[in-house]
């Protein structure tokens, strides 16, 4: 077990860059979820933290071990590095076993045979794959084999565990599964957790915090309720959620609270107690409420049935599109009041 | 230190590389650049006079205009030939395709101065086969074949599987909605072929046919047993004659005419890698479902004919050999009491020289074809995991050694190998020498089928295994090995099938006491023991189809791409 310390890493590919300045630090036994768009860096610094690739600046330190420093040029190969590391396309090897798959991390480290079958027997038991011990991967369905690759991840008791987009290939109720899988994986083990994924439900629903990125960027890094109610930008906001970022056209403050003229309305709004001064609100559909005698005269253009709710998507006089939440049914150019309730605000350069 | 910036996570796998690397360019390309040194250059400063007065004899023109000549009527016949079969078998719904496909391709296996010594068999004055059947034209009549439209007409049938495999390949990328398109949008009959599948197949039909006639420039065999006896020389047969008559004395010499016809070869290999990028371009979309269109009440009849060129191109020559080879002298008419099978004795048990080439053949291919899966396997995986430019670079010409004619590979192993840098040795004379050229010409033969199956392989196999702690050995044993094992099989059997039989590199490069299967037959043949000759090539017949048979057995578990007539 063992946390991880990044400071001010970078990674650039044929002069592209796609990691800039990353200096953070995941605890020991966290469970992190890097959420980002395709393209937005997550992948490569997972594969840095594994040491497949090595990162052109910065420093890396894994518990008390100095992984990688681009200064130095030093450099621990990833078979040093005690990592577990859960592959999208599982990486299952097909000529072996499913209990060869498990054990070869153990055979690697030149245990004895009785110490091998042990280890072996109690990762494939704990994953739930004793029946399939015997079969090749090639008869497994998807979620079996994603349970191989884990089993073959926890055997050698890793230090940490990446995961790239592991759930990536399996439908939707698969999926669901194996998120409890993964989550109990991580309380029983209390493994420090680094996982990517692109889908935002999954994150809040596994992550202990989730780092959103974007254009190799760490954009915000927190916890998931923070996130959704508290974004620092409008990537982070717009990402995350739904919402509608709106600029700021005046703001009043006294010392109970904050006011802001919000498309052409006042409105008392939250921020951080330090910020100085706010531009952007981000209205999301529980910030909106309709009534009859709303200030914010609205036009229904889009109509989608939720279950058991509608999200409306409407467009403001001044040709805003807000998205808000009914009950009731509306039909498509209806006109609507909107009311807007203490949407959180922040400042964008 | 850049370099370890850019590969950081294994540093152990770039050293490995840089070290595979360096003996691989030494095999493959070092000779072709000593013999480029050779030709630029006299008594060690930079000279093209040598060029001038080879290019002024004569012999040199008339066999420069004679290999023109053969190989591109040569490569017209394989055209219409291999082009023929790729429309029909590609494009339409005939039965049995499998074998047809199988039975195209072994032309291409049989070696050349076989073709040549079978196809004698069924013409001409003193053909067993034509005398047994009472048809042989009268004695003194001239054997038809010995000529330039002889060589021709065998330089096409030995090459049309190249022509017909580059264009069936060409035309399965094709995918049906693209035909389907055209029909929803009016067009019928030859008006689709014509204006919908020709255009999308020319690319390919312009590179197999560019491919083909280097391959039939550098061929030796056949010019050589038809050519030779008619006084018709072409640029390989010249090469072979100055060399065997005057030694290296003529070294020089032979090294300009060997760089005229690898300046010949270059020239068609660049127009093949123009017209195979183009193809690349635009052929994009599915192709689940290839082309089938119906043939309806014409599909028995083009069987049948199908099936009846196959007999007359495969079928036919072989029963020449084999007639041939059941009799007791050469133009006995072959009858019940005729029958003996002396020459086979004679020559599989008896002929001390048969014997020492069957053990030479087998130790060459066998050698060959281990020591290449040993490089090329390790080395076609570094070389996907780590692209720099130096081995990209090799992989664009790693190919040369294979393309450019046996000839110029030959004369190019003796000017590198006849005399070792810093010593008075030289392998020249041995057996190393033609293996060494073995090594170099067969490199790709053995890489690309490999390098198909490992870009097939997902890189997070190797991954996988680095993250539980292997290392580079491990990975390489436990992961890389297993997995491209099919894939090495196939190159490792195309090896030794190839080089089992070759005659152009060893035709210059034997001696007494070296002579390889091809420079026997040759022999043989040469000084009139036709049935002993006939015998021994039919024997290597039978190798070659079974083992081409083993690969077509196994041919379904391997990757894409690994098996050449599988594409």
């Amino acid at each position: 077990m063992a946390d991880i310390n990044l400071s001010s890493v970078g990674k650039t590919f044929a002069g592209t860059p796609a990691l800039a300045d990353i200096t953070t630090r995941f605890e020991d036994g966290e469970f992190i979820a890097l959420l980002g768009p395709s393209g937005c860096g997550k992948t490569t610094l997972l594969r840095l933290l594994a040491g497949f690739d090595m990162p052109s600046t910065g420093q890396i330190r894994i518990g008390a071990r100095d992984m990688a420093n681009a200064r130095t040029g030093k450099m621990v190969p990833p078979e040093e590095r005690n990592i577990g590391f859960v592959f999208q396309s599982y990486a299952l090897w097909p000529h072996m076993t499913v209990r060869r798959n498990v054990s070869y991390p153990l055979e690697i480290r030149k245990l004895t045979k009785p110490e091998i079958a042990a280890g072996t027997e109690a990762a494939l038991a704990a994953t739930g794959l004793a029946p399939y011990a015997d079969r090749m991967p090639s008869d497994l369905s998807g979620g079996q084999r994603q349970r191989v690759a884990l089993a073959r991840c926890l055997v050698s008791h890793p230090d940490a565990v990446l995961l790239d987009e592991p759930l990536a290939n399996l439908d939707v109720a698969l999926r669901a599964s194996m998120q409890e899988v993964f989550t109990d994986f991580h309380k029983r083990t209390g493994a420090t957790m680094v996982y990517v994924t692109h889908d935002q439900a999954e994150a809040m629903a596994m992550a202990d915090r989730i780092a959103v990125m974007d254009q190799g960027r760490i954009q915000q890094f927190d916890t998931p309720q923070t996130l959704y109610e508290r974004p620092h930008n409008r990537f982070v906001a717009e990402f995350v959620g739904r919402g509608t970022v709106v600029p700021v056209q005046g703001i009043e403050r006294d010392e109970s609270a904050l006011h802001a003229h919000v498309l052409g309305a006042r409105i008392a709004v939250q921020s951080g107690n330090n910020a100085p001064s706010v531009s952007h609100v981000c209205l999301r559909p529980e910030n909106l409420s309709i009534t009859e005698t709303g200030d914010l005269r609205a036009k229904v253009t889009r109509v989608t049935y939720l279950g058991g709710r509608y999200l409306l998507e409407t467009v403001a006089e001044c040709g805003t599109r807000l998205l808000a939440e009914t009950r009731a049914k509306f039909d498509i150019g209806a006109q609507l009041g909107l009311t807007i309730t203490t949407p959180w605000a922040f400042r964008e350069d | 230190m850049h370099q370890a910036l850019r590969n950081g996570g294994s540093r152990s796998e770039t050293r490995l590389l840089s070290a595979i690397l360096v003996i691989a360019i030494g095999l493959t390309l070092a000779p072709v650049l000593r013999l480029f040194v050779e030709g630029v250059t006299q008594d060690g400063a930079p000279s093209l006079a040598l060029f001038d007065t080879v290019l002024a004899q004569p012999a040199t023109l008339s066999a420069l205009k004679h290999s023109l000549i053969t190989a591109g009527a040569g490569t017209l016949v394989s055209l219409l030939l291999g082009a023929g079969f790729a429309f029909l078998v590609a494009l339409t719904d005939l039965r049995a395709k499998p074998a047809l496909v199988f039975c195209l391709m072994i032309p291409m296996m049989i070696p050349p101065q076989i073709t040549a010594l079978s196809w004698t068999q069924i013409m001409g004055p003193s053909s067993v086969l034509l005398k047994t059947l009472g048809i042989a034209p009268p004695l003194g009549a001239p054997q038809p074949l010995y000529s330039a439209e002889g060589i021709i007409l065998l330089l096409g049938l030995q090459h049309m599987s190249i022509n017909f495999l580059t264009l069936r390949a060409g035309l399965r990328a094709i995918p049906q909605e693209v035909v389907e398109a055209a029909r929803i949008s009016g067009a019928r009959g030859l008006r689709t072929w014509w204006q919908v599948v020709m255009p999308l197949t020319l690319p390919s039909l312009a590179a197999g046919t560019a491919i083909t006639f280097v391959t039939a420039l550098g061929n030796f065999g056949i010019p050589a047993m038809l050519g030779i006896p008619a006084g018709y020389v072409t640029l390989p047969t010249l090469v072979y004659q100055k060399l065997a008559g005057m030694g290296t004395t003529v070294l020089a010499e032979v090294s300009v005419l060997a760089m005229l016809i690898g300046a010949v070869a270059v020239i068609g290999i660049l127009i093949q890698r123009f017209f195979q990028s183009r193809q690349r371009v635009y052929l994009v979309g599915s192709t689940s479902r290839p082309l089938a269109i119906p043939l309806g009440a014409a599909r028995l009849p083009v069987e049948i004919l199908l099936w009846a060129v196959v007999f007359a191109i495969l079928v036919l020559p072989l029963f020449g050999l084999i007639a041939t080879s059941l009799v007791p002298a050469y133009g006995v008419p072959l009858r019940l009491d005729t029958v003996t099978l002396a020459a086979w004795q004679e020559v599989l048990f008896r002929q001390p020289a048969t014997t020492r080439a069957f053990v030479n053949s087998f130790g060459l291919a066998s050698g060959a074809a281990l020591t290449l899966m040993l490089i090329c396997l390790p080395l076609a995986w570094l070389m996907e995991r780590h692209p720099t430019r130096l081995s990209r670079l090799f992989d664009s010409l790693l190919d040369l050694p294979y393309a450019l004619p046996g000839v110029v590979l030959s004369i190019a192993m003796i000017l590198l190998l006849i005399k070792l840098p810093f010593t008075e040795a030289t392998l020249y004379g041995t057996i190393w020498i033609i293996f060494l050229a073995y090594l170099a010409r067969f490199f790709a033969v053995m890489f690309r089928p490999v390098q198909a199956s490992l870009k097939q392989l997902d890189p997070a196999m190797a991954e996988a295994a680095q993250s539980v702690g292997a290392g580079l050995t491990q990975r390489l044993r436990d992961v890389i090995l297993p997995l491209s094992a099919p894939a090495a099989a196939a190159g490792a059997i195309l090896v030794f099938l190839t080089a089992f039989n070759e005659l152009t590199v060893s035709a210059l490069l034997w001696s007494s006491g070296t002579e390889t299967l091809g420079v026997v037959i040759f022999n043989l043949d040469d000084s009139g023991e036709t049935a002993m000759a006939s015998a021994l090539a039919m024997t290597i017949v039978l190798v070659v189809m079974a083992l081409m048979g083993l690969i077509q057995i196994f041919a379904r578990r391997f990757p894409k791409g690994v098996v050449p007539w599988q594409t």
